[in-house]
């Protein structure tokens, strides 16, 4: 055997080692973590394995999307956990990439005054952690002067400290969600025909407003008005929505960070368009709005989705600091149950299969959105 | 389009031309121009006038605070509990060592943007040199002052040290990261990505929670350590994990060629590592790298829900009592200027670096 084989031999025999050890120490780490676990939940009297989800919890929590109480078992509880971490995730998704994508453009604006106040927004609200601004906000929120000398918008929007009081739609809750999830179907099909960028979004507007509209008609109760207004009767008010003082503080909060980076990705993707193409669209003699939505816009579209995906999981993630101001998000709830029952291991790991599946979820969309966003070959 | 004659452009144009072309050059404009400049005076005005002009500062005026509705921000609460906002529950008389202990830090992190301090050797030891200057300030027992152990140290001091080992730990941890996940070996290889792929889709929360409740499960209790150290190491990870991908990214941008260069030199893969490509993936990194450390220190916030007291904790608790209580707006506001401060000047400096290297790449 000549002196290269050897060394090549011995090279190869090195990277299996390396690898089998790797594979020893891992194995290893894992195995030693289940026979300690094994016997230090043993010491504490604790039985493993899921059992538990069936027992009921005895306690109660601050929000949920459906009836609740404090019989629930805890799979029960977990779940709702679950839909609310969706539920607040999805909304700050929405209303960021949507004000994001305002300010982003601003922030690219000609005028300076607009240009000026956009990037104040941004230096403001993404240099200041997250946690810190749903604090203060939460504060400032509780704060707030009670139903009775509630502030308000025109008697039909009301904020006090149990909430902001909105107009509502006089539908029952399934009708609001089985709306919500036919809005979002209009828009992934709007998406994956491919129109052009402004159709697409006024056409996904117009629908939605439209199927309320149709829905509330069709489907209100007897006898009830189109939209309820919320009105003060005594002490609290009825009719309308109420949106908790947690949701609005997680809302609000999620929305104004989150709306800073996304202003950011779309300034940088704005920043990528040549020049040329504008200027070519102005000698075109198109207006500023059909540039930014015919050229620009879509142009810019295909280097703002990857990153712009990075932070809607960012955003779904966020929605555990919930936990700061007593939200019933998944993590808070999970962090009760572990109080409460002791099954640690067990509820982190439903937990961490929660994100996994729903952020690999997001990145699976995000992917099919940009395969749909690319540039078709000429 | 009648004046056809031609003047050259001047690369710099007065501030009235400047606005005559960006804020006043239509009606409609001009009527938005004037309306956002407006609004953003008159808020700017509002603050200064809330901050300042009606604003009680010292502590023995608190009696004016809150009076009227002409009052203003009441920074009496400041000036009578900034102490416990820094140093938390640290020892009072001994404030001193954690003032130092934090100039140290921050010294360290401003030392660390001057280029002259960009080669491995020069920042690794600075960076050891700070955060030791710091512990030893900070435990005190080994310099022969009075010793004060972690659970006693709070505010922004705690913050500061979070941050610092976070950063310190991680970075090494990312760079391994980083090349097992370009090895060649597929098991090494898929360790590395399932790792990193499986922390990055976690919440950072869920990642130190577990840090602090599930480790003293799964771990023999001689290996389970501080509360706090835990909690580092599990941030360090989650640092690194992101760290690994900026650091991917410097790898990518370097051409094949210069690793079979140095093969073909007869150097060996850490000497080719060493030398050759890493300098040049540090450089391609830096800007992200910067992001990253920005983004680490906001989210040191975290450390609040698991039960530390940093500096957020500490002003929750100097408006906690009942005296104070009315004054929580000008606390945060105090607190969130200090991250702001912070955040900002250093994520500008990524923004002029970033500048820089793109004029020098051209």
């Amino acid at each position: 055997m000549s002196k290269a084989d050897e060394l090549r031999q011995r090279a190869k025999r090195r990277k299996i080692a390396i690898q089998a050890g790797l594979i020893a120490l891992s194995a290893l780490v894992i195995l030693g973590a289940f026979t300690t676990a094994r016997t230090n939940l043993e010491a504490q009297g604790l039985t493993s394995g899921f059992g538990f989800l069936e027992r009921s919890t005895g306690w109660d929590y601050s929000f949920s999307l459906v009836p609740k109480t404090i019989m629930d078992p805890y799979s029960q509880t977990l779940f709702v956990g679950f839909l609310n971490t969706l539920f607040v995730g999805f909304i700050a998704i929405f209303l960021t990439t949507l004000f994001g994508f305002i300010i982003g453009t601003a922030r690219d604006a000609s005028n300076i005054a607009i240009k000026t106040a956009a990037t104040v927004y941004v230096q403001i609200f993404r240099n200041i952690p997250l946690i810190l601004q749903l604090v203060f906000l939460y504060a400032v929120l509780i704060n707030l002067p009670g139903p009775r000398q509630a502030m308000s918008m025109a008697d039909t929007i009301f904020l006090s400290n149990r909430g902001l009081m909105l107009p509502g739609l006089s539908v029952t809750p399934g009708v609001a969600v089985a709306l919500l999830l036919a809005s979002i179907a209009l828009g992934v099909v709007l998406i994956s025909r491919k129109i052009p960028l402004i159709h697409g979004v006024l056409g996904w507007v117009g629908g939605s407003i439209l199927m309320c509209i149709v829905a509330a008609i069709a489907m209100r109760p007897e006898g009830a008005t189109l939209v309820t207004i919320p009105e003060l009767k005594g002490l609290r008010f009825r009719g309308g929505i109420t949106i908790p003082i947690e949701l609005v503080g997680m809302i609000v909060a999620i929305t104004l960070y989150g709306s800073a980076y996304i202003a950011e990705v779309v300034r940088g993707g704005l920043a990528q368009v040549p020049k040329g193409l504008t200027e070519a669209g102005q000698a075109l003699g198109l207006s500023k709005g059909a540039i930014w939505s015919r050229i620009k816009m879509p142009m810019a579209l295909r280097s703002i989705i990857p990153p712009l995906g990075n932070q809607w999981i960012f955003m779904m993630k966020a929605t555990t600091i919930g936990v700061a101001i007593g939200f019933s998000d998944l993590f808070y709830i999970v962090s009760i149950s572990i109080t409460q029952s002791g099954q640690t291991l067990e509820l982190i790991a439903i937990l961490a299969g929660a994100f996994l599946l729903v952020n690999g979820g997001l990145a699976v969309f995000t992917n099919w959105l940009n395969a749909r966003m690319k540039l078709k070959a000429h | 389009m009648s004046d056809l004659s031609v003047t050259a452009p001047t690369k710099f144009q007065s501030i009235t031309q400047v606005l005559k072309k960006r804020a006043f050059p239509t009606p409609t404009q001009s009527a938005l121009s004037i309306l956002v400049f407006g609004v953003l005076a008159w808020l700017a005005w509002s603050l200064f006038d809330w901050a300042i002009l009606r604003a009680i500062w010292s502590a023995e005026n608190v009696g004016q605070c809150g009076k009227g509705t002409g009052a203003g921000a009441c920074w009496a609460v400041i000036d009578a509990r900034h102490r416990l906002i820094l140093f938390g529950l640290y020892p009072f008389d001994q404030h001193w060592r954690s003032t130092l202990a934090a100039v140290a830090i921050i010294a360290t992190v401003v030392i660390s943007c001057i280029p002259l301090m960009w080669s491995a050797k020069r920042i690794v030891t600075l960076w050891i040199v700070g955060f030791a200057t710091y512990y030893l300030l900070m435990e005190g027992s080994l310099l022969g002052l009075q010793q004060v152990t972690t659970d006693g140290w709070g505010g922004l001091s705690l913050t500061l040290f979070l941050f610092s080992s976070v950063v310190l730990l991680g970075m090494p941890m990312g760079l391994g990261l980083a090349l097992m996940r370009r090895s060649e070996m597929p098991f090494v290889r898929g360790f590395a990505v399932v790792l990193i792929d499986f922390v990055r889709s976690l919440p950072l929360l869920v990642t130190l929670f577990t840090a602090a409740v599930v480790i003293p499960i799964i771990l023999p209790s001689w290996l389970e350590g501080d509360k706090i150290w835990r909690v580092i190491v599990a941030f360090a990870l989650f640092f690194a994990c992101y760290q690994a991908e900026v650091f991917r990214g410097g790898f990518q941008a370097i051409p094949k060629g210069q690793f079979e260069a140095g093969q073909a030199l007869g150097l060996t893969y850490w000497q080719t590592l060493g030398r050759i490509v890493l300098p040049q993936v540090f450089r391609h990194a830096l800007p992200s790298t910067i992001n990253m450390v920005v983004i680490t220190f906001k989210e040191t916030a975290l450390v609040i829900i698991i039960g530390f007291f940093d500096v957020m904790a500490s002003a929750k608790a100097a408006f906690g009592t009942g005296e104070w209580a009315p004054y929580y707006l000008e606390v945060y506001v105090f607190v969130a200027l200090i991250y702001w401060l912070f955040i900002f000047s250093l994520g500008q400096y990524g923004e002029y670096l970033k500048g820089r290297m793109a004029i020098s790449e051209r």
